[in-house]
């Protein structure tokens, strides 16, 4: 199966509507699942891998919400579609760095998402766009709940589902919320958020997940504990946080363009100005940027551009993206080359960043 | 940006550790992450962020050096170098100090929540239990009770018993 042809594309996928869409990009709930007595991915030999790989891949295909799906093996997949996968969050970097015996299965919409011997034999997620944690458990319980009927889970009456590390022990569950934080970040408080949700045990992370940058102040934030709380209690918890998130988030943005609306048009202009006019540009520093007009388009800055056309280009722009539509092989060079005219045409008919929209404070004399 | 341990190649892994609200930043080139340990970044990030996998903890975990699991042959060892076990009986295998570990990084160190329906119990044991319980009723000609065993039999034969038998 061709991935290209199945995956939706970048125009669908950023008009999907969820609620608090313009801070909360998406949520995701995950559950590992490990087969009784059979070695974990990372200690099987190939053989091994291959043989757990042959059986969980048809159990999980045959589930009635993988119909119309897409099911690969991870090695007969290109570098390039490993790259957009990853790009879209539908699976990991660890992921795409495995060789024969992985592989994924994905549904229609996109909204199930299944890696099979990832670190464990199962990494199932249910994806939802903006603030439906509640409803990405319930979709992945139920799918989870389907498949425990074909497979023999490793599950333990003390220590619950058993897992290749410890760490995911018990519900073997990862809920966790991708944030846009412009304001918070703009306001430098964003430390502060940070510091308080490692308080209440939440890990927050960048863009890609472990262990990478939050560039477009982008962040994912997500349960760390998974032995000794039910699930519902975890999903309830992370919901409570990220509603708060999203307050203070509100709060900042507006106490920003209050206090220091100059500090916030000169962000915002800049950016539009560069990601507009430039010749070469980096997948980093358009993310940077781009973030910032996505700001300037919920403060109604741009009132012609819907959040969807910001929200396309954060994911045509990201490096295997470009690549794709691109015939020919390139370096970064010509990637960076690439994007800014991909970006100076996208954004030919969008007029800069007007004045503040009736109804803001004006606050021109106090920046 | 240049490592900030030999100060002359390109820093490749960044690590971020926030404790105690103090926020440290690390910059590694790929020799100097190697030679700390650190060239897997889930690893290196649960160990700095859970503060988990600090050699004293690791070790209680396995307590003796001889320890290996009889399913999959992973040693103590092992589990100190890569932090994750072997396959899903070393949980037994390495039960010994396994709890401190768990503490560190855990709300508790029983399971709360969802469990398979059937209860995760050896299937094995269960279709035992429910043939005898079907032979008894064959016995006392309770043929209703008899059917639903039969049925519940049948369900649990379709599933297969382990990947790798």
């Amino acid at each position: 199966m061709n991935l290209d042809e199945f995956l939706i594309s970048p125009q669908e996928t950023a008009r999907r509507e969820g609620p608090h869409i313009s801070i909360v990009m998406s949520s995701r709930v995950r559950l590992a699942r490990n087969i009784r007595g059979a070695s974990f991915p990372g200690w099987a030999k190939k053989a091994d891998r291959l043989k757990s790989y042959e059986t969980i891949r048809p159990a999980v295909e045959a589930m009635p919400e993988m119909v119309g799906g897409f099911s690969e093996a991870i090695d007969s997949l290109s570098p390039l579609d490993k790259q957009v996968l990853v790009e879209r969050h539908l699976i990991s970097r660890e992921q795409a760095a495995k060789n024969a015996g992985s592989g994924l299965v994905l549904n229609k919409d996109e909204s199930l998402c299944v890696m099979i011997n990832e670190e464990d034999h199962l990494r199932m997620q249910a994806l939802r766009p903006g603030l439906q944690l509640k409803e990405a458990w319930t979709a992945i319980d139920q799918f989870d709940s389907g498949l425990e009927k074909k497979l023999n889970y490793a599950f333990d009456s003390k220590y619950g589902y058993l897992t290749a590390c410890p760490t995911n022990l018990g519900t073997g569950i990862r809920v966790s919320a991708m944030l846009h934080l412009p304001g918070l970040v703009l306001a430098e408080q964003i430390n502060q958020i940070v510091q308080a949700v490692n308080k209440l045990g939440l890990a927050v992370r960048g863009l890609y997940g472990e262990g990478t940058d939050a560039l477009g102040n982008v962040f994912q934030v997500s349960n760390q504990m998974t032995l000794g709380e039910p699930e519902v209690e975890i999903v309830e918890r992370l919901n409570k946080v990220v509603a708060q998130i999203i307050k203070h988030e509100e709060d900042a943005r507006q106490t920003l363009m209050e206090q220091k609306p100059k500090k916030v048009l000169d962000h915002i202009g800049r950016a539009y100005g560069i990601l507009a006019n430039a010749h070469s540009i980096t997948s980093k520093e358009t993310l940077n940027l781009l973030s910032f007009m996505k700001l300037g388009v919920d403060l109604g800055l741009f009132p012609a551009v819907n959040r969807a056309v910001v929200d396309e280009l954060f994911i045509v722009t990201q490096p295997a993206h470009v690549q794709k539509n691109f015939s020919d092989k390139l370096d970064a060079d010509g990637r960076d080359r690439v994007r800014s005219d991909l970006l100076r045409e996208r954004l030919l008919g969008v007029s800069r960043p007007g004045p503040l929209p009736p109804g803001t404070a004006e606050g021109e004399n106090k920046a | 940006m240049k490592c900030c341990l030999c100060k002359q190649k390109e820093a490749k892994v960044h690590l971020t550790k926030i404790e105690a609200g103090q926020m440290q930043r690390v910059d590694l080139c790929e020799e100097c992450a190697k030679s700390k340990g650190m060239e897997d970044p889930a690893v290196s990030m649960a160990d700095l962020l859970l503060g988990l996998g600090t050699p004293q903890e690791v070790q209680s975990a396995a307590p003796q050096a001889e320890v290996k699991c009889p399913v999959c042959g992973f040693t103590q060892a092992d589990f100190k170098k890569a932090g994750r076990f072997g396959c899903s009986e070393c949980y037994k295998a390495f039960a010994e100090g396994l709890e401190t570990l768990l503490k560190s990084m855990h709300k508790g160190v029983r399971h709360k929540g969802k469990a398979p329906a059937l209860g995760g119990e050896d299937l094995k044991e269960k279709l035992a239990a429910l043939q005898k319980s079907l032979d008894t009723a064959i016995a006392d000609e309770q043929y209703e009770v008899a059917a639903k065993l039969r049925d519940q039999l049948r369900a649990l034969r379709q599933k297969p018993l382990e990947a790798h038998p």
